[in-house]
């Protein structure tokens, strides 16, 4: 229990996927503008992660392992992810229509984030059972949401902000990314 | 090369099984659009600018749906507030300075010395406005360009200018549907 504890707050905290492991800046950079599209980008991406990562490690243990093509995982992953996205989108929107108007427009927008096909990777290189590959694409979505929802209002009170001229619109959110990701880095040292 | 056939049937059931599932959900999650949003979406210009501040032309035809203002469409400008005017049943208003401005009409001009006769601009353009033939050097027909740009890209010398083009009175042409000619205001009075 404290290791699937201290694997949740790991992913979360210290080897925050965005701000320590620089995957999915895509979306980081480009969703952070309201904050509103910001929780809608992070609650698809939550439902998403967890999910592709799931699957990945299903088809990486039952598919490719057995049958040692472990070469193609990539091209797998992609499919796999691919179809996720696809598949949800759809079931949302049958089954949902309001949470669908919320997600739905960056349902497609994760199959190109990198962070999903991160985490689909990293849990074959960290060897995760199936249990772990959960964990860790949910602790990667929640630190993801987490550091977008924080992103986002700071860049809505940027946007009020007096910035000298030079700095202003892309400049000055890079260089509050930049100061994001240098305090995160504080966080390295709370798990061994 | 067993094992690269293993490997190639392997990807390739998983994707036929995949392609299947997706398949079915697509018929079993089928949903009945709103067909406002459908004919909005056909008359915005499908851009996908995002200048309205949506993102894309289809949110914003579902926004329209629910009642947002139908003057945020830059790159459709006066004639698409004119049309979804008709078609909403509301008035039309001018271009919403907010969302940025309606682009100034330009046309291609192909600087001639320069042009080697490649015709890849004539395949490109849309409406058939640029004129000539093989390694012979091509040129626009102003009035039919309708400063579409998809010319400029296929160039491999780079020898196509987007020129603006403004007003003047021999290519001025009175819009009667913009501006009503030979109606009569009526007042109703109540008797």
């Amino acid at each position: 229990m404290t290791e699937i504890f201290l694997l949740l707050l790991g992913t979360v905290l210290v080897n925050n996927f965005v701000l320590v492991q620089f995957l999915g800046l895509c979306p980081f950079m480009g969703v952070s503008g309201k904050l509103e599209t910001a929780m809608g980008m992070s609650m698809a991406t939550t439902f998403v992660l967890t999910i592709a990562s799931m699957s990945s490690y299903l088809v990486e243990t039952y598919v490719l392992l057995p049958l040692g093509i472990e070469y193609l995982r990539t091209l797998s992953f992609i499919l796999v992810i691919a179809v996720v996205v696809q598949f949800t989108e759809m079931v949302v929107r049958k089954t949902s229509p309001s949470l669908y108007r919320l997600l739905g427009i960056f349902l497609p927008l994760i199959t190109t984030n990198c962070a999903v096909l991160g985490v689909a990777l990293l849990n074959t290189t960290k060897q995760h059972n199936f249990l772990e590959s959960i964990i860790y694409g949910f602790g990667a979505a929640v630190g993801f949401s987490f550091v977008l929802i924080l992103f986002s209002a700071m860049r809505e009170r940027l946007t009020a902000a007096d910035v000298p001229a030079p700095f202003k619109g892309a400049s000055i959110a890079m260089i509050t990314a930049g100061l994001m990701s240098l305090a995160f880095m504080g966080f390295t040292g709370l798990i061994k | 090369m067993t094992l690269t056939i293993i490997a190639i049937l392997v990807v390739a059931i998983i994707a036929l099984i995949f392609g299947a599932l997706l398949g079915y959900a697509s018929i079993r999650f089928k949903v009945e659009s709103d067909p406002l949003v459908e004919q909005i979406d056909s008359i915005l210009p499908q851009t996908q600018c995002g200048q309205c501040g949506y993102p894309g032309c289809r949110p914003y035809a579902e926004a329209i749906a629910n009642g947002d203002e139908i003057n945020k469409c830059p790159p459709g400008g006066e004639a698409t507030i004119k049309d979804l005017s008709e078609l909403m049943g509301v008035e039309a208003k001018p271009l919403d300075a907010a969302h940025g401005v309606e682009d100034i009409k330009k046309v291609a001009f192909i600087r001639e010395d320069e042009c080697i006769g490649c015709t890849k601009c004539i395949q490109a353009c849309p409406v058939d406005a640029i004129l000539g033939a093989a390694k012979q050097m091509h040129t626009v027909i102003i009035d039919e360009c309708t400063g579409c740009d998809l010319c400029v890209d296929p160039c491999p010398v780079d020898c196509i200018d987007m020129i603006p083009l403004h007003d003047t009175s021999a290519q001025w042409q009175w819009d009667f549907k913009q501006v009503s000619v030979g109606e009569i205001p009526v007042k109703q009075l109540s008797s």
